[in-house]
Order: structure tokens, then sequence, then C-alpha cells
């Protein structure tokens, strides 16, 4: 075999020019492909931290109906206490989960004594938020730095509605908000901190204690929205979530159906879909790249068993047999895939390596200054390279089947 | 014992509506080391009947049995392999590989045909390259050599895989006078040191007369055969 490899080696160097401009072409695709897969992946892993790490979590655990309903933040698809504690044992059982977050959401009137305004409400348990959401703290603009998230009787706003507002740290504010009885109830809350816009939900969400969301809304027993759920490992979202799901499907009303739904972060945010165009965009690019692959090297190899008629009809009258003529020619497409595949990976990895050093920022809806940190994983580069070298081989099949079935006479006739 | 034996031998074959037929019932015997030439105008059959020889090609009819063995019965893998193991080849524009080094041609039917280890091959292809005046041309490429070098090269690539049989069509036709008598001349020093037999095509009058045994081709059709060796015996 490798003494085919290097006779077919000698080959592709017969035809200087014609080679190197394959290879350029193939490394051109292979650059352009992982570039791409580079900076919109990291572009993507970006922005899903930024939603899992600062506002959703990777998981939430919900009443059903409770998601189809959101906008309207229903009191009455609230989790009860047994309901609590049943979740809460659920996750406790499952490794996969690090941290997780019990959330009282509900819509509330905002008051700064001379102007009023709706806000969306989010009663945390500082502590547990701050492991399940730990890129929350990142968006406080103002406030403190350490210590807990926010305290009974202190309220972190987003900056938009500080800003329209003129409130700033340290005003009292009143927040007031009908429960589930329908009765009206207020309570003063001291600015504590301003949260950094985000794009998405999450934009006009403020945040106060747990303690003080149950109390403002008059609940008799502890009752939850949300559980916000972190895993130890994002890649097994699928899977661990799955686990939740049946870990939940015992919890039936009385029809025997599922009380409980398990959504993921994707299904909460329309960043999915971006997400989602992203990786059509990669798919297509990729189809792209095996095009340019596949012609290239199929019109170099035709043209290589043109040019060698009466070569290949020697070498096939002195004895070679029609598998070893096959294995040479796809050894010539082999060769390009795989020194394309190599220069172009390397050159790719050095970009992206250059990029890193760079430091690019980019503005991504009402966030600035975002870094863009490409990388590749290197699933993704062996993935892209078998490919490569795989079509490579596919487009030399053909012209290497014409030249193993030559007939030798006809061959060593032609002119 | 013959090498070859041809009984009845016919091939036809079609050209557009024409059916053309090159050969028409050949008998003829090749004993071993010997050095025979098939003499004849153009289209009189020469290479036709080479290629069969050379299990390039199958006939019609009739028999053709080379080394004990009917070529008829040979599919396409198995007279590659037959000719890789006991025919050698030399072309009249001498076909050697542009990219490999005169050693490397050599070396090939070893290498790329029959799988010799290394160092047999080593020893086997600086044996051919001494043995056609070549050892000091070993790492030059055919487009820096002669035609008169090139044939050589040729001679020494078809037998390097010790054939016993080498079959050369028209060899001399690419080449000056001087040069064609000296590449007759080495076939036949070849043919004396390794036992070879040599069966070339030429309708080169003066080069005919340097084979043994000459059958002569007319119409495909062997009109005639002359041993010269018997003729000088006489």
């Amino acid at each position: 075999m490798l003494n085919v490899l290097k006779f077919a080696g000698r080959n592709l160097l017969r035809y200087r020019r014609r080679t190197m401009l394959t290879l350029l072409l193939i490394v051109i695709g292979m650059v352009s492909v992982l570039l791409f897969m580079g900076v919109t992946g990291s572009f993507k892993a970006m922005m899903i931290g930024q939603f899992t790490d600062s506002v959703l979590g990777h998981l939430e655990v919900h009443r059903k109906g409770y998601v189809a309903s959101i906008d309207n933040l229903p009191l009455n698809l609230n989790m009860k206490a047994g309901m609590i504690g049943k979740v809460e044992e659920a996750l406790k059982g499952i490794d996969a989960v690090e941290a997780y977050s019990p959330r009282v959401k509900f819509g509330a009137m905002f008051s700064n004594f001379s102007e009023t305004t709706s806000i969306r409400v989010n009663g945390i348990d500082p502590e547990r938020e701050t492991a399940t959401t730990p890129l929350m703290r990142g968006r406080l603009t103002e406030g403190r730095k350490e210590g807990a998230l926010v305290g009974r009787g202190e309220v972190l706003i987003p900056i938009l509605l500080a800003r329209g507002m003129k409130t700033k740290i340290g005003d009292t504010v009143v927040l007031v908000a009908t429960n589930l009885d329908g009765s009206v109830n207020g309570k003063t809350f001291v600015v504590a901190g301003i949260l950094e816009s985000i794009t998405g939900p999450g934009g006009r969400d403020g945040y106060i204690h747990i303690d003080d969301a149950r109390a403002l809304l008059r609940f008799q027993e502890p009752e939850v929205s949300e559980f916000a759920i972190r895993l130890k490992d994002f890649s097994k979202l699928d899977r661990v979530t799955e686990q939740l799901r049946r870990a939940l499907a015992g919890l039936t009303n009385k029809e025997g159906k599922p009380v409980l739904e398990v959504h993921t972060w994707a299904d909460l945010s329309p960043f999915a879909n971006l997400a989602r165009m992203i990786d059509v965009m990669t798919l297509f690019i990729k189809i792209v790249l095996v095009s340019i692959v596949l012609v290239s090297v199929m019109n170099v190899m035709i043209m290589a068993v043109y040019e060698r008629i009466r070569e290949i009809g020697t070498i096939s009258a002195i004895g070679t047999l029609p598998g070893r003529i096959l294995a040479l020619f796809l050894s010539e497409g082999l060769l390009l895939g795989l020194i394309g595949t190599v220069a172009g990976t390397l050159i790719s990895l050095a970009i992206i390596y250059a990029l890193n050093i760079w430091k690019i920022t980019f503005a991504f809806g009402q966030q600035q200054d975002l870094l863009l940190a490409p990388a590749l994983a290197t699933t993704d580069v062996i993935t892209i390279a078998a490919m490569v070298v795989m079509v490579a081989v596919i487009a030399s099949l053909q012209p290497a089947w014409k030249a193993s079935h030559m007939d030798p006479i006809l061959a060593l006739r032609h002119v | 014992m013959s090498l070859v034996r041809a009984e009845h031998l016919t091939k036809t074959y079609r050209s557009g509506e024409v059916e053309v037929r090159a050969i028409q019932g050949a008998d003829f015997v090749i004993e071993p080391s010997s050095f025979v030439a098939f003499v004849g105008p153009s289209g009189s059959g020469k290479s036709t009947l080479l290629n069969m020889i050379g299990c390039l090609d199958h006939p019609s009819s009739g028999t053709l049995t080379v080394l004990d063995t009917d070529i008829a019965t040979l599919d396409r893998r198995a007279a590659a392999q037959f000719r890789g193991k006991h025919i050698g080849f030399i072309f009249q524009d001498f076909n050697l590989i542009p990219v490999l080094t005169v050693y490397e041609n050599i070396e090939y039917p070893l290498m790329m045909v029959q799988e010799w280890p290394l160092e047999k091959r080593r020893a086997q292809v600086k044996r051919l390259l001494e043995a056609v005046g070549m050892a000091d041309q070993a790492d030059k490429r055919p487009d820096q050599l002669s035609g008169g070098q090139k044939q050589r090269v040729a001679i020494a690539r078809a037998l390097v895989s010790d054939a016993k049989l080498v079959l050369a069509d028209e060899p001399t036709a690419n080449l000056d006078r001087d040069t064609a008598y000296r590449i007759i001349e080495l076939m036949k020093r070849m043919r004396d040191e390794f036992g070879t037999t040599f069966v070339f095509s030429t309708h080169d009058p003066k080069i005919m007369s340097e084979a043994e045994v000459t059958f002569t081709l007319e119409d495909g059709k062997i009109a005639s055969r002359a041993d010269q060796k018997e003729a000088h015996h006489a």
C-alpha cells in the first residue's frame, strides 16, 4: 500500500499547477467551513450561555399549561407545597443536576411615587439562584457585587425601567400585585441593584426575595411558579431532560395525566430559532464544501485518467491487476483529500488562534462588547476532515474504476 | 516442448459495419529460448498475433497455448496475473512511466505486480541495469534519455521479473538504424544470458534477418516460416 501511495504522490506532482489549484480549492473550502463553525459556534455557545446562565437555567419545571400562558404569569398554575416537595425530591435524585432554584413569578405595578409602570417580578432564593444562574450577578451594572444577590425588602430592577422611571440605587419604590383571590396588595422595596438588559425574555424582569414575593402575594403556604435547573454538564441536556420527565411522570392529575412539564432553555427562548438557523447555515456551508471537493477532485482525476490512457495500458499489459490500478487512482484522490484537509485544518486553527489573540468584540441586541472567542471542537474538526477525505475518495471512484477496467489494447493504441 | 503453440488460430473483430478477419487459421510453434520475428506489411496481423500471445486478447477460434496454458481460459484478472508472472513487453514507443526514474521503471513490475521484498528487488534491478548497460543512468528520468537508452530500460523492465517470454511489437521502429541493430543485439544477448524467448514484430527486412526464426504474415495468414539457424547450420 505504501508503494501505491508513493506512486500516487509522484503522479500528483506530475501536474503540479493543477494539483496545487485543486488543493487550494479544498483548503479554501475547509478553512471557510471550519472558520464559520468556529465563529458561529462560539457566538451560539456564548448566547446560549448568556440566556441559560443569567436568566433561564438549563431546564425549567412548570405546572402543565403554565408556559402556554406565561405572558399572563398565572398564579393559579403555581406548584403547591406537596408538589414542590416531590419535584425537589426528584431533582435531588439526579446526579447530573448541579443546582436548582425555585421562583415565584408574577406581574406587578412598579411605582416610584410619581410614576407607575408594569414589571415582571421574580421572587428568588438569592443563594440558590446564584448557584443556578451564575451570570446573573454579572448583569448588575450598579449595586453590590458581593454578598446576597437580593435581600429582604430589596428589589433589582432592569436598566430600561430604571432609566425610564429615573430610579437609582437606594430609592424606595412600591410593588403592587393582585393576589389569586383578586385582592390587591402593595409593599415598599429599596432598589438594591440595576440589571443590564438582555435580548429576549427577561428584559423587563425585576427580582425580589422569594419570601417577599410570598408575602406580597399573601400565600398561605409556600408556592413556586417554576424551578430553574442547572446541570453539571450542559452537553447531557437531552439525556437529563428525559430522565427528569420520567421522574416526574408519576405526578398525575385525576385523569392520570402528568401535571408537570419539563422545558429546556431552547423551548423557552426565541434565540433557539436563531441557533437552529445557524445550524442550517452550517449544513449548507458543509454541502458547498462537499460540492467543491467533489467537483474539483473528480475533474482532476478525470483529466488524470484521460491524459494517462497509454500509461494505464502499459501498466495493465505488464501485469498490474485491475484492483491495483483502482487503488492507485483512489490513492491520488485520497492524497488530495488528506493534504487539503491537513493544510485547511492547520490554517483554520492558526486563524482561530489569531482571532482569540486579537479579542474581537461585537454587539448583539442590547448587549455590547460581547467577546468573540471562536473555538473548534475536536469532534467537529475530525468530522469535517473525515468528510472531505471521504468525498475526495468517492470523487476519484468513477475515474479510477474507468482506469482499472480499460482494455489494455485500446489503451496502448490511444494517441 | 513448445513455449507457444497455435492451432487453427483465428481472430475476427468488427470495425463499424465491417467484419475484419485479422488472423485466419494460423498454425505455429515457438520453442523455448528462441529468437523469433513475425514480419509482414502493416495490417498483416502481426500486432493482433502478439496481443493474443501476450494474453491481451482472446482468439475467436482455434487454440493458443502459452506455457501450457490455453489463454482462452484466462479471465481478465487471471490474464493479468499470467502476464505479470511469465511475459515481458517491449513497446515501439518505449512506454516508460515518466514520473519514475530508470531504476524505478525497472523496479515497477517487481514492486507493483510481483511484490518482491526490497533486498531481492534491489539486487535484481541492479543486475538488469548492468546487463543492459544502464547502471550509470539509474537516477535519470525517461525524458533525460535517448531513444536507444529508453528501449534498453524497456528491455530491462521486460526481463526483470524473470519472464519466460518477451514480446516486442516493432521495438526498433522509432530508432535509427545503428541504434536499432544495437537493440536487437542486446535482445539476443539477453536471450543468451537469461534463456528468455524473444518474439518481435517488424517490417524492416534488415532487422528481420537478425531473427533465428521468421514467420511471414500476409492478410492474417502465415505465408511462410524461415529458420535462419538451420539455414546457417546447413
